[in-house]
């Protein structure tokens, strides 16, 4: 603690003498508020020229914000931002690359149906024409990709690159605009361990050659393999900044939260039973044509949590809607020994429903709740038909809204008020909101992506134990999350998907973070040590 | 929290864009160089000066009430159907081929077989955008207001070369029996020994209205397909997992809406001309998009709007016969009322929520 | 030999009535590659008919009056702009209230300056586009096949006929050659790509909006003062919607929309010819033949001719995200 104080006070002392450089960013005081939310509250921030720098706090501390007004895409209410030790205003984006400052965005910012040199050259042109434009950029990304290990074909469309590759396609974006100062929003999110690595390589690279690094992310491994230095948001405020080296994740994850975090969920060791979820060589081919799921092989067996690990875009969410009766499959799913209809009339949300499969979908916003619905509504959302809410004709809109009543009481959902639309409700009261319509009504399997994405701490525990809970009154759990830590926690066994196949298969308490890592990235761990 | 407190949503915001919607209006009329004060009171008098006004006003009223519900209907599920015209065209063709298939006995039989009738063919109008939107991706938007053209010239086709009386020069069908005649408000008022909306076309489809507007309301807040055309508006993802087929959603809110358009016909094909004519509907169908807007896609909202238009319509009629000034005029209204309480809705809309905002906190202060 | 006639002037024919297609429809290019849906096409072509063709009239002036229509074009397209860019209104409400306005006002206030039910005087001499003899056109009148085609199908259009030809060129090198071009497109897919990269997406839609008043503009005035001497109410019968179609046929290109325009002119020269011809065995009725190209939009847009991917941010305002 006194060593973050102590460099608090370094950061606001101004340098005067030219033997220290200024600090590459300063932030003095800056505030924001969205409407009533105030997303960044009399923030100070000092970064040193050519550091890396890590900043960490829980989804919602307000770090997204904070860059963007670095990087003038939002305009802050109050505050100065310094940079190489001159006040400058940054009421645009263009003034921010001006200043030098780039930004990779948590969602890329890239033209999917162009290439990359069009991406790259896209606002940096050097004349009304073209073809000069791209031909200087082309030479110039055939240099940078020396340089930094930014190798990327300038002539491919994005929406045929990896997801890693369009990354550095924006690094390279920044580059090229002559950026000193690089902003990564979760850069790791989308990324295999492997090309998290690489990009971790490329960081110290650009490190070397004197650029400024700010890293956001709530990954804490992260930032203690790659940082230099690390400031703390919550809830809008800056916690303080201290040198990596002096710091442990323990000690991060408690100034995030704000108290000691629970990283392990007490559990008694699980009693499986019969199979209740039996998939067989289950293969998906999405619209484009594309195969998502090629052969997935799986089962739960009743009173167990499966953990699906994986990075997102590996299959995990066509693996639940196909389950979950909104997309076609080929292959065999027994539920209870009996087969699902995969592409006929049954295969649908609410046939599913029928069978006995409940579902908390991944995105909570667009699938599990109607946002500008209230409450009770989406209380009968996926149930409208059933017959304890309508009457011979008309619904039974009295007893909804009584059944909501009850599910917010027992869920402690705040505020207790059933006429209030779904889109009023914080992230784990609108989870807990879906968590209850969904277990509520005794389903044989419960299908639960994300459960605590965009959740705060309190709820996160509660949620934990109500899917604990579940699975000791014997009911089998599909548990999909790209937290590691979550599947860890709570899995009573983990399959690994990669590219719409699975990996492999551990038990919790035999494996790790690291090796789960690999199968994420589609290495085989399992003796033969080869890639595929 | 709510942005808005309802009262100001449903009623403030309608009314400043009406508001609206009608300066502009008064200054095209004074820059036609006539003066919209005496503009105005020329169409009040006419609309409700008399009860013959008053009855042609609830006529045409009655004519938006039902396509304004159409549109509402579609937009409830997120569907812009601008081919309501087109339904309402058909829909006419359907009620004709009722009233003239059998010498009807009374206007108690008559009137559901037309309306059914009217309704069938205006919903079997809306299927096929529907379906091929739903099926085959063809923005909605675009193929309706072809399937408009091409209602168009289908029914001039029909009556020129199929329904036309023969040896009569006159695109028109034969007279309807006398039996699917509808009482007027005139006759149903002389019941009471009241001579009142003389001359007026206001007839029964006025409470016909009147009962789809109130089942309309049952339909959306108190069914499960109600339920599930306002989830499939909010988003197709959110409808695909709760079981509800964007296909059998789209088709059916289509075809409720092009249900309710062609049943139109029974005011002014049925009750009006007794007798299928061109241009039959007279564009009511596209007023049905303004009546929707602005009465938020509530059945109240869409009656009140529905007079509004009603009253644009009769007073409009009045403006060109006494002033000078083209009925066209009701257009160029209805295209700022579009304008205003559609597309340009966030212009009022934003500045009052931070109004509300600042007017709120102090009071949340003072709670705490 | 009478029927070589016969196709050189339908084509003809065609070729005249393609091009008010042909500059809504790259009119419509320029907005939707920008992200901004305008079915309002018909109601700018509509007003600028109308006020090109007044204007041409009150003062024997056709080039006042192009300007003129090109202004009141660009006008509407600017409150489908406020409306759907300033304010994120829905686009296709505000395109619906645009042809409305446009329909209403070129009756209400061409009766009040003309008297004439809504049509303007007809336009004769310097009040109307005189048609362009190119050289030698005469001479060669009479050579077979060449002497036809170079007179009658090449020679002898307004000036506007041959510039919305030069647009459909210049418009491709601006879209695939340019910076503007660049941004225009990136804005009509990904606006968070162009306004993380500085560029204002605002002022990129406004271009795109003012391009496509523009050329509705020249639509317009070419349907009034080049392609019939004078305004009648409601005269662009439906082509904005049919340009919107042509739009989807060319998938959103340049040189494609050249061709699917003539198509659709060709299909109305055909029903204009034939409207009163008995064919002896069965007879085509005049009202099919009008419905056809509206038949014909609605099998593209079904897509049993190709499949069009319109540009992926259209319709959508855009909103910085949190």
């Amino acid at each position: 603690m006194q060593s973050s104080v102590n460099k608090e006070r370094q950061a606001t002392a101004a340098p005067a003498s030219p033997a220290t450089p200024p600090p590459a960013i300063e932030l003095k005081g800056i505030s924001k508020a969205f409407g009533p939310v105030q997303a960044n509250k009399d923030i100070t921030i000092s970064v040193a020229k050519g550091a890396i720098h890590g900043i960490v706090g829980e989804n919602g501390a307000g770090k997204s914000t904070l860059m963007s007004i670095l990087y003038g895409f939002y305009k802050a209410d109050t505050g100065e931002v310094w940079i190489d030790g001159k006040l400058t205003a940054i009421p645009d984006s263009q003034a921010a690359i001006r200043a030098g400052i780039g930004m990779v965005h948590q969602h890329f910012k890239l033209v999917e149906n162009f290439t990359v040199l069009e991406n790259v050259v896209l606002g940096a042109e050097d004349g009304p024409r073209l073809t000069p434009s791209l031909s200087k950029a082309r030479k110039s990304l055939t240099q940078l990709a020396k340089e930094y290990e930014l190798d990327v074909d300038p002539d491919a469309l994005i929406q045929d690159l990896s997801v890693g590759h369009q990354q550095r396609v924006e690094i390279l974006k920044a580059l090229y605009r002559k950026a000193e100062i690089l902003i990564l929003d979760e850069p790791t999110g989308v990324l295999t361990p492997a090309e998290a690595d690489h990009l971790f390589r490329i960081l110290r690279n650009l490190k070397n050659e004197g650029k400024t690094i700010l890293v956001i992310t709530h990954k804490l491994r992260e930032i203690m393999d790659v940082t230099d230095s690390v400031s703390v948001m919550r809830r809008g405020e800056m916690k303080g900044t201290i040198p990596t080296s002096t710091t442990s994740p323990e000690d991060l994850a408690e100034r995030m939260v704000g108290r000691k975090v629970l990283l392990k969920v007490d559990k008694t060791p699980a009693n499986p039973a019969d199979n209740v979820l039996e998939i067989q060589n289950l293969e998906v081919i999405d619209s484009a044509g594309v195969r998502r799921l090629k052969g997935i092989d799986l089962n739960i067996r009743a009173g167990e949590i499966l953990g699906i690990a994986g990075v997102s875009g590996n299959g995990q969410s066509e693996l639940m809607e196909v389950l979950g009766g909104y997309s076609n499959a080929t292959g065999s799913v027994k539920l209870n020994g009996q087969e699902l209809d995969l592409t006929g009339k049954h295969s649908d949300g609410q046939s599913r429903r029928h069978r006995g499969i409940a579902h908390v979908p991944e995105d909570r916003h667009r699938e599990g709740l109607i946002l500008e619905f209230s409450a009770w509504e989406n209380t009968a959302f996926g149930y409208h038909n059933e017959p304890e809410y309508n009457g011979k004709i008309l619904m039974d809109n009295a007893a909804i809204h009584q059944t909501c009543a009850e599910h917010m009481e027992q869920f402690d959902v705040r505020p207790p008020n059933p006429s209030l639309h779904a889109r009023n409700f914080s992230g784990g009261n609108q989870q807990k909101i879906v968590l209850a319509r969904e277990i509520s009504r005794n389903p044989d399997l419960l299908l639960i992506g994300q459960p605590t994405r965009g959740v705060d701490v309190g709820a996160i525990e509660f949620i934990h134990q109500q899917i604990i809970a579940l699975r000791d009154q014997g009911k089998a759990i599909l548990l999909v999350s790209v937290e590691l830590e979550e599947i860890l926690s709570l899995s009573d066994r983990i399959a690994v998907m990669f590219d719409g196949q699975v990996m492999g298969e551990r038990l919790p308490e035999s494996t790790n973070e690291k090796e789960l890592g690999l199968l994420m990235a589609g290495m085989d761990t399992s003796g033969n040590g080869g890639a595929i | 929290m709510e942005k808005l407190p309802k009262w100001a949503d449903v009623i403030l915001i309608p009314l400043i864009n009406l508001v609206l919607a009608f300066l502009v209006s008064g200054l095209v009329i004074l820059a036609i160089g006539k003066d919209p004060i005496v503009a105005i009171t020329t169409m009040f008098d006419g609309a409700f000066g008399s009860t013959t006004g008053l009855g042609y006003t609830l006529y045409y009223a009655t004519n938006f009430m039902f396509t304004g519900l159409a549109v509402a209907v579609a937009f409830h599920a997120r569907i812009f159907n601008i081919g309501g015209e087109g339904q309402a065209l058909l829909g006419g063709l359907g009620v004709a081929l009722v009233c003239l298939a059998i010498d009807w006995p009374h206007w108690l039989v008559a009137l559901p077989a037309a309306a059914i009738g009217g309704a069938v063919f205006g919903a079997a109008w809306a299927f096929i955008p529907a379906y091929l939107q739903a099926k085959r991706g063809s923005h909605i938007v675009i193929t309706t207001i072809m399937f408009n053209f091409i209602a168009a010239a289908l029914i001039g086709y029909l009556l020129v070369e199929v329904l036309k009386v023969p040896g009569s020069m006159d695109p028109a069908s034969s007279n309807f029996p006398a039996g699917a005649h509808l009482p007027t408000f005139n006759e149903i008022f002389a019941v009471f020994g009241l001579n009142i909306f003389k001359h007026a076309p206001a007839n029964v489809s006025f409470f016909v209205a009147l009962i789809c507007a109130f089942l309309f309301w049952v339909l959306m807040w108190h069914t499960r397909l109600g339920f599930a055309m306002r989830a499939f508006g909010q988003g197709e993802r959110g409808a695909e997992y709760a079981g509800i087929s964007p296909l059998k959603i789209t088709v059916i809110a289509m075809m409720i809406s092009g249900g309710l358009a062609g049943m139109m016909a029974i005011n002014n094909v049925m009750g009006e001309s007794e007798r299928l004519i061109l241009n039959a509907t007279e564009g009511a169908g596209f007023i049905g998009i303004a009546v929707a807007l602005m009465g938020r896609s509530h059945p109240v909202g869409v009656i009140l709007a529905s007079i509004l238009f009603g009253f644009l319509y009769q007073g409009g009629g009045e403006l060109s016969l006494w002033e000078g000034i083209p009925r066209d005029l009701v257009i160029v209204i209805q295209g700022l009322v579009i304008l205003f309480t559609g597309a340009l809705d966030g212009m009022i809309r934003r500045p009052l929520e931070n109004l509300f905002l600042v007017l709120r906190k102090p009071t949340q202060n003072g709670a705490v | 030999m009478e029927f070589f006639d016969t196709i050189i002037q339908i084509s003809d024919s065609a070729v005249r009535l393609a091009i008010p297609l042909l500059l809504a429809c790259l009119a419509g290019l320029f907005s939707e590659r920008g992200g901004i849906f305008d079915i309002g096409l018909e109601g700018k072509m509509l007003a600028a008919a109308f006020l090109s063709a007044a204007v041409a009239a009150a003062t024997g002036n056709v080039w006042l009056g192009l300007a003129s229509g090109i202004g009141i074009s660009v006008f509407l397209g600017l409150i489908h702009g406020v409306a759907s860019i300033t304010f994120r209104g829905d686009q296709l409400i505000s395109g619906v209230a645009i042809n409305f306005l446009a329909a209403g006002l070129t009756v209400v206030i061409g009766q009040a300056w003309f008297g004439l039910g809504g049509r303007t005087p007809p336009l004769s001499g310097s009040g109307r586009f005189a048609n362009l003899e190119w050289p030698v056109a005469d001479a060669l009148q009479d050579v077979p096949v060449v002497g036809p085609i170079y007179a009658e199908l090449i020679s002898g259009h307004t000036v506007l006929v041959y510039v919305a030809l030069l647009i459909v060129p210049l418009s491709w090198y601006v879209l695939f050659r340019t910076r503007f071009g660049l941004r225009l497109r990136a804005v009509g897919e990904n606006p968070g790509a162009v306004d993380t990269a500085g560029i204002s997406v605002v002022r990129l839609r406004y271009s795109a909006v003012i391009i496509c008043g523009v050329l509705c503009g020249l639509a317009g005035a070419y349907l009034s003062t080049g392609l019939a001497a004078g305004f009648v109410k409601d005269m662009s019968a439906g082509r904005g919607f049919i340009a919107l179609a042509a739009l989807i046929f060319a998938k959103w290109r340049p040189v494609q929309a050249l061709i699917a325009c003539l198509l659709f002119g060709f299909l109305e020269a055909i029903a204009n010819r034939y409207q009163s011809i008995d064919t002896g065995a069965f007879e085509i009725p005049v009202q099919f033949m009008q419905a056809l190209p509206y038949i014909l939009t609605v099998v593209i847009l079904a897509g049993f001719i190709g499949k069009a991917i319109p540009p992926k941010a259209g319709g959508e305002a855009y909103v910085k995200e949190r």
